[in-house]
This record gives structure tokens, C-alpha cells and sequence, in this order.
């Protein structure tokens, strides 16, 4: 199958105030997303998901943020980053749509959640107001919210968190996108409502076609939702496999800290494991594999070196970056 | 005053009270309306302006004497208030209350528009270099750096100066253009912190242009100081035209303008204070006025505040 949006050697760096130095915040990622697939992308705060996903639809704030040359981000065979601007806005919330962590401050407050989401409408196709009315009446009944005819003249602040996560997705999708990103969409929400808006993307996803490219923190997320994972660390890709694969083999040790970190209803109750250490700044990223101060196999040749993308032994199209891939057998039981 | 005088008052004041009350009952229907009335000062604000406006309107009506005709330069200045003349005369024995009447429709005129061009321009100047940033900010707000430094009533004695005998509407003109300052530097400061939020981010992710960004999305969010300093503006305008009057560049004589009036007043506060004290009272008058209804807009615009 071909490939929707093709995403190589992305550097995003911001300059930092006060002579810091560069903060390479996305650092030479690569992905693809096929049609119709979700592809997941998992790290902790601070390791590049979400300027990836802003990088895609040019949304850094620049300055301090720029995305270097030599990056390519190709959606339908054509270079994202070098695009005019008119060129730009006419795939944005067109072809290529983007959905919020935070539904609370993502809805203008002083327009009704109807003038919000026919405006997507009224930019790219064009309609009447009183069509993108009828428009909005109808995604609003499409993502599930009771009483479309009345709540379309709702402010957002009358709506509760998962009503306006609702809307945000009515928002995106009212052009039919190819492509969603979906930059966490549940961090802001309850445990119960994060769960029927994953159902609704779900169904959504089947009903429209489109390709899910979701971004979160949470592996439960991402085994329940993802076709393909991409794991993230300190602006890198780290590890990239279908999610059975992932599960199943994980092979970085920064996945395998992250899947031993997700608390189990089947396993005997203990203390939760945590990887030792934080995210160093991005301005200082460690030598070698950036990776090697919290691992708990680190040997001389990860501070020297940083491995590349490594095609494991599992399956087609499961790398991971790391010397133990080569190296095997020194995974040695952990500490 | 003729009878004829105190019946188009009543009119107008009750024309007044009529309109204010006729929007309020039509307001119920729609959500946004019905908040623009939900404080009282709002009513009574709209209330006010509306009665002034007819007064502006109605002046030949309202006005028992021709308020340019000195009446009795010997025996009729400074005579303080009477049934003949309500609001007394002044020290060239002019009847205050025709003036004030005729004064409204420049007065009022001088504010609106002086205070629109000011509001217009600094909501422009202050959108654009908030939400551009770079070298489009710098050059901007330097300008405005310069033009808060220049005292403004020399700027308008310079224009006067090289201008002879300015008309009427490059007064109104001259005095918008050396008031936008201020406003712009307000309208930047909350442009600045919008144009972060996430639903301007999430509007330029939807395809929204620059222009559509800032008029729909930072501009309106904005409203609230935008409007008060608009209100805040005309009574500054009405001042600065005071203040114009008084040193004999403002409204030329023998017009009348609330300005001019506190100016030609000047000399005999202490022994006819009506003369001037009318005249600032209806300056007040407007000011607070504004104030009360640019609550009520602000209010209209940000569903928040509302119940």
C-alpha cells in the first residue's frame, strides 16, 4: 500500500533565551502512516511527541521553534515544508486535521461549539452559513452529542470536558481528513469518558477512512487502539513495531521500563516499577545513545556510540535503536 | 424658556426612556441581548446617550435663544439660573442652556468620531504588531514609543499652524490621529498573550488565515479593554477639545462646544460657577454613560460573565 504521509529526518530545534543553546526537541524522526491505519506514538513528556505532531502542519511557534532543512514531511507525494502558506492552509483541517489535549482552552470561548465547527466548512468548501449550520448540526449528532439542534448554539463553557472534546473531533473531521492527529486526546478527561471518546474515534476511523496518526503517553491507549507503534526518547524514534509486536517483543529497554511501568489486574500486586531517572534537557542530550544514563544494561560501547535503527530478529519491520539488538546476550537478568 | 421648550424635553426624554425600554423587551428574545441589558447601569447608560442624541437631534427645538446672540452684554451677563434662563448666562451674557444644547451636536460629534478614528487605528496598529511579532513589531511600537513621547496638544497646535483655519473634520481627524497611542499598546499586550492560546492554535490547524485568526478569534477575546478604552477615549477626546478651546484652536467662536463653553466660563468661576460647572456636568454625564453601556457590549461579547 502507499504511503499517506511519509515523515523523514525531522529536525524541529528551538533556540533557547539567554544563550542556552539549541533545544533539539525532535531530532531526525522518521515515520510513516499508511491509509487507514492508527499509528501510535509513545514517550514520556518532554520527548518530542507533541512538537512532531505540531511540526506536521507547520504549527511550531516560530521563532524561537524552526524546522531545519534537510527535514521531510510528504502527505500525497507532496513536501509539506514547501508549501506557500495559502497552499498550507488548504490542507490544514482539509486534508490533515488536528485534535487537542486540552478541550477546555482549545474551544474559543466566545463563539457558540456550531460557529466552531462550521468554520472548517465555510474556509475549505466553501458553504453558506446557514449550509455549514446544517453541516455542524450533523457532526455534532455524528460524534454522539444529545440534542444536536439545541447544543449547537451552546457556548463551550456551558459543555462539560467530554461534550467539548466531542466538539474539537466535530471540528476536525467536518472536511473528512485523510489524516487526524490526535495530539492526547483523553489526558484532560476521566477514566470513563477517556474510554467512550477512544470508541468514538474508533468508529469514526471505520466510518470515514481516514488514517490516525495518535499521539500519547499511555500504553493501554496504544494497545487498544493502535495498528503500529512508534516509541519516542529524547527526540528520537527509539523503537518502532506493530503493536502485538511491541508487546509481545519489546526490545528497547526504554519500552520495556514503560511496559513494566503499566500497572496489571492479572499480576501479583507489587510496587510499580519505575525507569530510574528523568528526560535529560534538551538542550544537553547525553553522548552516545541517549538513552545509556537510565538503562540498566548500558555498557562502554552505548556511551561511545549512539546505535542506529536496528532491524530485529521478531519480525519485518521492527527496529529498535539499540546495541543489544548486535549484542543480545547482554540482557542480563535486571538488577 | 417657552413652554414649547419644556414640552420637546419632555419628549425627548421620554422618547428616551421609550427606546431603551422598547430594546429591553425585544432583548428577551435573543440570549446574546439579553445579556448586553443584564446590569442596570447598561439600561440607564443607553438611556442617556439616547436622550443626547436627541437633544443633538432637536436643538432648535430645545434651545430658547440663539446661542451665538450676546443678549444684553450690560445688564444680562453671568445672571445665574431662572425660569428665563434656566441654566443662567454667561460673562457675555449668552444663554448657557441654548449653548449647551447646540454644544451637544459638536461635542457629541467631536467624541464619537475622534474616539472611533483613536480606537480603529490603535485596535489595528495593535493587532498587527501583536500577532506579527518580528520587525513589523519593532517598527510599530517604536512609532508609538515616539508618538506617546510627543506632547500632543503641540502636534495639534503645529497641524493648526501649518493648516490655516482648520475645518471642522480634520479637527476630528487630527485629534483621533494623536490618540491611538495608548490603545494600541493595550490591544498588543492582549494580542500577545491570546495569539499562544490553544484555540488560536486550533484554529490555524483548521486552515484559518492570518486575517481570519485575528478578526475572529484574538480580536473578539480582546473586546473587553478594547471597549472600555473606546468609552475611557471619548471623554478624553471631549477634554483634549476642551483643552484645544481654551487655548483657541479647538471649535472656533462664537460655535459652542462643551470645551469652549468651560473655557469662556473660565474667568468668572467663582462668581458664576454654572457656566462652567453644566457644561463638565455633561461631560461626566457622557463618560459614565459610555461606561455604563460598554458594559453591557462587553458583557454581549463574552458569554462567560453572564448567568
Amino acid at each position: 500500500m502507499s504511503v499517506l504521509l511519509r515523515v523523514r529526518d525531522l529536525k524541529t530545534y528551538f533556540v533557547t533565551e539567554h544563550g542556552k543553546g539549541t533545544a533539539r526537541a525532535v531530532d531526525d524522526v522518521s515515520f510513516d502512516l499508511y491509509p487507514g491505519e492508527t499509528l501510535g506514538i509513545v514517550g514520556e513528556s518532554g520527548c518530542g511527541k507533541t512538537v512532531t505532531s505540531l511540526s506536521i502542519l507547520r504549527l511550531v511557534p516560530e521563532p524561537p521553534g524552526h524546522i531545519l532543512p534537510g527535514s521531510l514531511i510528504e502527505f500525497e507525494g507532496r513536501n509539506l515544508l514547501a508549501l506557500s502558506a495559502p497552499e498550507l492552509r488548504a490542507v490544514r483541517g482539509n486534508q490533515i486535521a488536528m485534535i487537542f489535549q486540552e478541550p477546555m482552552t482549545s474551544l474559543n470561548p466566545v463563539f457558540t461549539v456550531g460557529d466552531q465547527i462550521a468554520e472548517a466548512a465555510i474556509i475549505h468548501q466553501h458553504l453558506s452559513r446557514r449550509a455549514a449550520r446544517v453541516r455542524a448540526i450533523e457532526m455534532l449528532r455524528l460524534v454522539g452529542i444529545p440534542d444536536p439542534d439545541e447544543r449547537v448554539d451552546d457556548y463551550p463553557h456551558q459543555l462539560s470536558g467530554g461534550m467539548r472534546q466531542r466538539v474539537m473531533i466535530a471540528m476536525a473531521l467536518i472536511c473528512h481528513p485523510k489524516v487526524l492527529i490526535a495530539d492526547e486526546p483523553t489526558t484532560a478527561l476521566d477514566v470513563t469518558i477517556q474510554a467512550q471518546i477512544l470508541e468514538l474515534l474508533d468508529r469514526l476511523q471505520h466510518e470515514l477512512g481516514m488514517a490516525v496518526l495518535l499521539i500519547t503517553h499511555d500504553l493501554g491507549v496504544v494497545a487498544g487502539h493502535a495498528d503500529r507503534v512508534v516509541v519516542m526518547y529524547a527526540g528520537r524514534v527509539v523503537e518502532t513495531a506493530t503493536t502485538e509486536a511491541l508487546f509481545e517483543h519489546p526490545t528497547h529497554p526504554y519500552t520495556e521500563g514503560l511496559l513494566a511501568a503499566v500497572p496489571r489486574i492479572d499480576a501479583p500486586r507489587a510496587r510499580l516499577h519505575a525507569i530510574p531517572g528523568q528526560v535529560p534537557a534538551a538542550t544537553a542530550w547525553p553522548p552516545g545513545c541517549r538513552f545509556h544514563p537510565r538503562c540498566p544494561y548500558a555498557w562502554e560501547k552505548c556511551v561511545a556510540q549512539e546505535p542506529p535503527l536496528l532491524e530485529t530478529r521478531n519480525e519485518a519491520g521492527h527496529t529498535a535503536r539499540c546495541w543489544l539488538v548486535t549484542e543480545p546476550e547482554r540482557r542480563a537478568p535486571k538488577r | 424658556m417657552t413652554l414649547g421648550n419644556w414640552f420637546a424635553l419632555l419628549v425627548a426624554l421620554v422618547v428616551a426612556a421609550e427606546v431603551v425600554r422598547a430594546l429591553r423587551h425585544r432583548a428577551l428574545r435573543q440570549e446574546r441581548w439579553r445579556r448586553f441589558f443584564r446590569l442596570r447601569t447598561t439600561s440607564w447608560g443607553l438611556g442617556i446617550l439616547t436622550f443626547l442624541v436627541l437633544v443633538a437631534l432637536a436643538a432648535p427645538l430645545l434651545a430658547p435663544f440663539d446661542p451665538n446672540r450676546q443678549l444684553d452684554i450690560v445688564h444680562l451677563t453671568n445672571r445665574p439660573p431662572s425660569w428665563t434662563f434656566l441654566l443662567g448666562t454667561d460673562p457675555l451674557s449668552r444663554d448657557v442652556w441654548s449653548r449647551l444644547v447646540y454644544g451637544t451636536r459638536v461635542s457629541l460629534g467631536i467624541g464619537a468620531l475622534g474616539a472611533l478614528v483613536a480606537v480603529a487605528l490603535g485596535t489595528l496598529v495593535g493587532a498587527l504588531a501583536g500577532y506579527y511579532r518580528r520587525w513589523i513589531d519593532a517598527v510599530l511600537m517604536r512609532g508609538v514609543d515616539v508618538g506617546l513621547a510627543l506632547p500632543r496638544i503641540f502636534v495639534l497646535l503645529m497641524a493648526v499652524a501649518l493648516w490655516d483655519g482648520l475645518p471642522f473634520a480634520a479637527l476630528v481627524v487630527a485629534i483621533g490621529l494623536t490618540s491611538w497611542f495608548g490603545t494600541s499598546r493595550l490591544v498588543r499586550a492582549e494580542v500577545l498573550s491570546l495569539r499562544q492560546r490553544d484555540f488560536v492554535v486550533a484554529a490555524r490547524a483548521l486552515g484559518a488565515g492570518s486575517s481570519r485568526v485575528i478578526v475572529r478569534h484574538v480580536l473578539p477575546n480582546a473586546a473587553a479593554p478594547i471597549i472600555v478604552s473606546a468609552a475611557l477615549g471619548v471623554g478624553n477626546v471631549l477634554l483634549l477639545e476642551a483643552a484645544l478651546s481654551f487655548l483657541g484652536i479647538g471649535v472656533p467662536p462664537p460655535d459652542a462646544s462643551w470645551g469652549n463653553m468651560i473655557a469662556d466660563g473660565m474667568p468668572s468661576i467663582y462668581t458664576a460657577p454654572w457656566s462652567t460647572f453644566f457644561p463638565g456636568l455633561a461631560i461626566s454625564l457622557v463618560v459614565m454613560s459610555l461606561n455604563g453601556a460598554a458594559d453591557g457590549v462587553r458583557d454581549a461579547l463574552d458569554p462567560r460573565e453572564a448567568p
